[in-house]
């Protein structure tokens, strides 16, 4: 203790920290302590913690189109603690709104902005927009359906501005279009332009707060305390509450939300984050060129209202009226967006496009798990997109089109795990092959030669383990045919009886019909085995599957996607991937 | 500064003022380490990242015949990689170089990891020289691989080669602890 002391008064020595200290401390609250003074001091505590939460998310984040979602995703789902630490950012970012309004409307109810502390007012009312343009900004970083859809019409309001519109959305955006430079600018500006003006701003603003003194309410209930020790406890304490607030939020919603990447040809239905929502719901009522008036002229002028509170409340006459424009402002807020929730609850549209947007976002972090491509996350949606657009009309994937939808009327094979050897197990089973998940709803169905093949040699493999064997050699070999990533260590460990099976193949017959490897190379009726389920066979069975090599004229139905050029080499190579889990 | 009421604190209650005193230093403490904590979490946790140290397959490299006996030739390492959340493929993780050895010896090709082993710099062939040099801070070493002089703790580190086929060759590539006496195998 005593060395303590040495060393805190060394420190006072060569620094003078004390008298500093006593001056925080030992400021006068006239009226003594309350619980109405500790607004302030909760929102600095949520800057503080943007700030170091902000920081620490930012060594994890990446800012550029193929980057932002993927970083984002990354520190979400694989980084210990990720998943907390965000949600910490983002949540903390709604409750600072919160106490923004509750702030302000303490400052007015109590005529706080009043001479000598206009300046002081108006810095306020500057911190309160640079907050909310943290919130624009931030909410673009994630570069996820959400934030994407929003942040461009807020940029598209921002250009319909007169005259400098056009020229601002361009700065911000980086360009005439949206992509890296928008997020680098963007995270600039939420990392660094906006975070430099609000500790300038909120140092001039304590300053000041300092030099006036809080505005106390009138009557004073007590004799006036110092700061230190009472204030500070409810400060303290009023602190917890907000950080409790803000943990229940985090574990009730589980965290912050990440939507599936942006998607610039994706219909999602764009909305603002919720306290932007009243301007997003305004706008509706200001058809084609009145826009500019919703968007720009009369929050304008509410603002300029705002601003001029300080001149207009000089009488008691002006400190009503600003009274009852603040509440009525919240108030018209507060039924605005009252009316966008309710609207948006009540239109299947919007709640069928949310659920979608939901499905694709689940479908993208489970492919994400296996790695993303360089060309990012998009990419490997555009499997399951593809699918479900050009493919899903005849063929199922888990039951599903691919996208977690229902698909009408399945006519051919469901193609979840094409080729595996749990794959083929279910499709070679003789009561399963002519069932409506494989071929019962096509031409190769119960009057095939390959149903009656298997009808014929393996009818009753559910009780005969000889059958059973026999068959799981044939499964071996075939699908190790298909190299499939996810089966690569087994096949590996299985190269002997893949070889067995391979004979097995030629001895029962198969090679009657099929190909595989070397054997029946040449005269083939049935589609050639060789490399079956691989990225080359899978690749050449959609680009035409009536070629000798498959089904020739005994295809049903299936359109020749490449040789059609219905679909370019490339998008062929997304199906194909996403359907071999690459 | 301005004290000038007299009636500010409650020295009457000395008990009540320690416990309002030390309750706000707790709570002020502890809303204060949850961010931190937070956030500290997450930049530690790279620490648990752990990277196989049995390196990656055998990689096709070259054919006997592309080499000259006692003459090093660099050959770039092209491999899929991992990094954090992408997966490349067919991308530059290294090179190495091979060294044919004369005829008789016992290994018929040795594969040198290209980097330094004292601070991982580029190590160049200086075939006036007839020996590798770490341009960073000018080890020196053999072609054998052995420290000739210079302040590398060890001489440059040797690859498993294998060559199938009688003329393939192929090599395991690996990464290995700098600046460290023993040759210790990090990937």
């Amino acid at each position: 203790m005593q060395r303590l002391k040495q060393l805190y008064d060394w420190l006072d020595n060569r620094t003078g920290f004390k008298e500093h200290l006593r001056e925080v401390l030992f400021e006068t609250v006239p009226g003594g302590a309350r619980w109405r003074y500790v607004w302030g001091s909760t929102l600095t505590f949520t800057l503080m913690i943007q700030f170091i939460t902000g920081i620490f998310l930012w060594m994890g984040y990446s800012a550029s189109g193929q980057t932002s979602w993927e970083s984002v995703y990354y520190i979400q789902e694989h980084m210990t603690g990720g998943h907390f630490l965000r949600g910490l950012h983002h949540w903390t970012a709604q409750v600072m709104t919160v106490l923004l309004v509750l702030h302000l409307m303490q400052v007015v109810i109590d005529g706080a902005y009043k001479a000598p502390r206009e300046i002081n007012f108006w810095f306020g009312i500057i911190l309160l927009q640079l907050v909310l343009a943290l919130s624009l900004t931030g909410y673009l970083l994630p570069w996820d359906q959400k934030g994407y859809w929003a942040t461009k019409v807020a940029t598209d309001i921002m250009g319909s501005t007169p005259i400098i519109g056009e020229t601002m959305k361009q700065l911000v955006l980086g360009g005439a279009d949206y992509g890296h430079h928008t997020l680098t600018r963007f995270f600039a500006l939420h990392a660094g332009v906006l975070p430099l003006a609000v500790i300038g701003l909120t140092v001039g603003h304590i300053y000041l707060f300092r030099r006036h003194g809080l505005t106390p309410k009138k009557p004073l209930k007590k004799a006036d305390e110092y700061f230190w020790p009472e204030q500070v406890l409810k400060d303290a304490v009023a602190c917890l509450a907000v950080l409790v607030t803000i943990l229940v939020l985090h574990f009730a919603f589980n965290g912050a939300h990440l939507d599936a990447p942006a998607d610039p040809s994706s219909a999602y239905p764009a909305r603002p984050d919720w306290y932007f929502l009243f301007l997003f719901q305004f706008l509706k009522y200001f058809p084609g060129h009145w826009e500019v008036l919703g968007a720009v002229v009369l929050p304008g002028i509410a603002m300029t209202l705002i601003f001029l509170m300080p001149i207009i409340g000089k009488s008691e006459r002006g400190h009503q009226f600003n009274v009852g424009l603040l509440f009525g402002i919240l108030a018209f807020a507060g039924i605005l967006t009252f009316v966008a929730v309710k609207a948006d609850r009540n239109n299947p549209t919007y709640i069928a496009s949310k659920e979608q947007a939901a499905r694709e976002a689940a479908i993208v972090k489970e492919l994400a798990k296996g790695g993303i491509p360089p060309e990012g996350a998009l990419a490997l949606l555009q499997g399951p997109k593809l699918f479900a657009q050009h493919c899903a009309s005849c063929h199922t994937h888990g039951d599903e089109n691919g996208l977690g939808n229902p698909v009408e009327k399945p006519s051919a094979p469901d193609l979840k795990g094409f080729a595996s050897r749990e794959y083929l197990t279910e499709l070679l089973h003789p009561e399963r092959f002519g069932s409506a998940k494989f071929f019962g709803n096509t031409a190769h169905a119960k009057k095939s030669k390959m149903h009656d093949f298997l009808q014929d040699e393996f009818d009753g493999i559910d009780d005969d383990k000889d059958l059973r064997a026999d068959m799981d050699l044939l499964i071996k070999a075939i699908s190790a045919e298909a190299k499939l990533a996810s089966q690569s260590k087994l096949d590996l460990e299985d190269h002997e009886a893949i070889q067995k099976g391979r004979e097995l193949f030629d001895e029962i017959g198969c090679t009657d019909c099929h190909a595989l490897g070397g054997w029946n190379a040449d005269d083939y009726s049935a589609p050639d085995l060789t490399g079956y389920g691989s990225r080359e066979w899978m690749l050449g069975i959609v680009d035409d599957p009536a070629h000798e090599r498959f089904y020739g004229k005994k295809n049903d139905r299936m359109p020749a996607f490449g040789k059609d050029e219905k679909l370019t080499r490339r998008q062929m190579e997304r199906i194909v991937d996403w359907l071999r889990g690459e | 500064m301005t004290n000038e009421n007299e009636n500010h604190s409650k020295e009457d209650q000395p008990d009540r003022r320690q416990f309002i005193k030390g309750a706000s230093c707790v709570i002020g403490a502890a809303i204060g380490a949850v961010p931190m904590a937070a956030g500290v979490r997450v930049a530690l946790s790279p620490l648990a990242d752990k990277e196989a140290a049995e390196g990656g397959a055998m990689i096709r490299l070259a054919d006997l015949a592309d080499l000259k006996p006692g003459v090093p030739k660099k050959f770039a390492i092209v491999a899929d990689k991992s990094d954090k959340w992408t997966r490349y493929k067919d991308v530059p993780v290294g090179a190495v170089y091979l060294v044919k050895q004369k005829e008789g010896e016992e290994n018929p090709v040795v594969a040198f990891n290209t980097v330094c082993p004292h601070l991982g710099c580029f190590v160049d062939y200086r075939k006036e020289k007839q020996d590798f040099f770490c341009p960073c801070h000018d080890s020196n070493f053999a072609l054998d691989g052995k420290l000739k002089n210079g302040v590398s703790p060890r001489g440059m580190d040797t690859l498993d080669v294998e060559l199938r086929n009688t003329t393939e060759v192929w090599v395991k590539f690996q990464r290995f602890k700098a600046n460290s006496k023993n040759k210790i195998a990090i990937s």
